[in-house]
């Protein structure tokens, strides 16, 4: 697709927004149209980036996550500090975060795409992850009905290291765990390997930038997952096939309203909508690549498309929910997520090599 | 591109617009006259956004 139509439908759609449903959502759109070029243009891929690591001890793609962390949590923390009305992305630590993180790990591997991963390939019209999508939507409407099962295996409040320390300790904090990190991959990967590289650096930056405009707009941090819960739910309402009343997820209040008004009213949907067509608007000039796969390998990631998506709500969000937002915004699960997902990536790996995907 | 990558990718973009359409139209009207702040840093106003993290 041309480029000038893709802009004139894209703009044509910020005007419905502005005109239609509020300024706030029209200007989140935008952002979530950088979003996606960023993610697409410097092919910013966390699954890719752990899977290098561990693979090819190629720590490029690793250090450009620490370099996006580390700037966004220097940007989001102060502002968390000075406005009470921004709000961290804080999920309880519980048995279902554990196992959450760990199983998205693993399915982000053999789909070859975590919560931002899958939008941006399905943006670029890479077909397994435009097919994965509704799948995906699927599986994080199921874990959304299901959460509060998993929660009563064991949970404790949600821990926030900005309201508990003080924006510059929590800061503080945040830096040299990530600092630690980054000295370890160091180690792993040895002296001679090349820590950075362009398109890392400049999609932390864009990315790490539009993170903190979505916070301050929004009030809240960038998330991706509780979007695509939010429309399964709806369809899965419409027809009949799920009473929101009866369950404690979409009964509690502000889920039930989001679930009874339009989708251009969340902020996470509208951002996710932004995504895609930013993607869209990059794959113009750098179109996915479509591998070509057998049955059998569509089967796999079409199941591991469901399955991060229903773990990813258990895991109270994805790479960008909870590691991202929750690692810039302080919250503890954000620093649980990351190690559970890696364990799961290790395994993931294996399993993306039995199946052979490349 | 192969036709079935062509035929994959317009279906994806269709069911999207037609599902935000849809969505948008059996909604109730949008009250603009109620409109969230357009920067919620310093408006006071509490956020009342759904997010991954939430537990409910």
């Amino acid at each position: 697709m041309k480029r000038l139509p893709l802009a004139a439908a894209l703009a044509a759609f910020f005007v419905l927004l502005l005109w239609s449903v509020s300024v706030r959502q029209a200007v989140l759109f935008l952002v979530g149209i950088g979003f996606g070029a960023a993610l697409a243009g410097a092919r910013f891929g966390f699954t890719t980036g752990w899977r290098r690591l561990v693979e090819q001890r190629d720590p490029r793609g690793v250090y450009g996550q620490l370099l996006l962390l580390a700037l966004a949590a220097s940007l989001a923390m102060p502002l968390l500090g000075r406005f009470g009305e921004l709000q961290a992305a804080l999920g309880p630590p519980s048995v279902s975060l554990l196992v959450g993180a760990f199983v998205f790990g693993l399915a982000m591997q053999v789909a070859d795409g975590c919560g931002s991963g899958t939008l941006y390939k399905a943006g670029l019209g890479v077909p397994l992850n435009m097919a994965i999508l509704p799948l995906f939507a699927l599986g994080s409407f199921l874990g959304s009905v299901q959460v509060q099962d998993w929660l009563v295996l064991g949970q404790v409040q949600p821990v926030g290291l900005v309201q508990a320390w003080g924006a510059g300790p929590a800061l503080a904090a945040t830096l040299l765990a990530l600092l630690a990190i980054a000295g370890a991959v160091r180690l792993w990967v040895g002296p001679d390997r090349p820590l950075f590289e362009k398109r890392w650096v400049w999609g932390a930056v864009a990315l790490a930038v539009l993170a903190t405009l979505n916070l301050v707009v929004a009030g809240q941090p960038w998330g991706i997952v509780y979007g695509f819960g939010l429309w399964a739910a709806k369809g899965a309402h419409a027809l009949g096939l799920f009473d929101p009343a009866q369950n404690a997820f979409w009964s509690a209040a502000g889920n039930a309203d989001r679930l009874a008004q339009s989708a251009l009213l969340d902020v996470t949907s509208i951002t996710n909508i932004g995504l895609l067509g930013g993607a869209l608007w990059v794959s113009a000039r750098k179109p996915g690549e479509a591998k070509q796969l057998r049955a059998a390998q569509w089967a796999v990631g079409l199941v591991a498309g469901f399955v991060m998506g229903y773990s990813s709500r258990l895991a109270f969000g994805c790479n960008v929910g909870a590691m991202f937002s929750g690692i810039t915004t302080g919250s503890l699960h954000g620093w649980i997520w990351m190690p559970m997902a890696f364990m799961g990536t290790l395994l993931g790996l294996r399993l993306r090599r039995r199946i052979g995907f490349a | 591109m192969t036709v079935r990558t062509r035929l994959l990718r317009w279906s994806f973009w269709i069911a999207l617009v037609g599902f935000l359409a849809w969505d948008f139209v059996r909604a109730p009207a949008v009250d603009l006259r109620h409109e969230p702040p357009l920067i919620a840093a310093g408006s006071g106003q509490v956020v009342q956004g759904g997010h991954c993290s939430a537990a409910k």
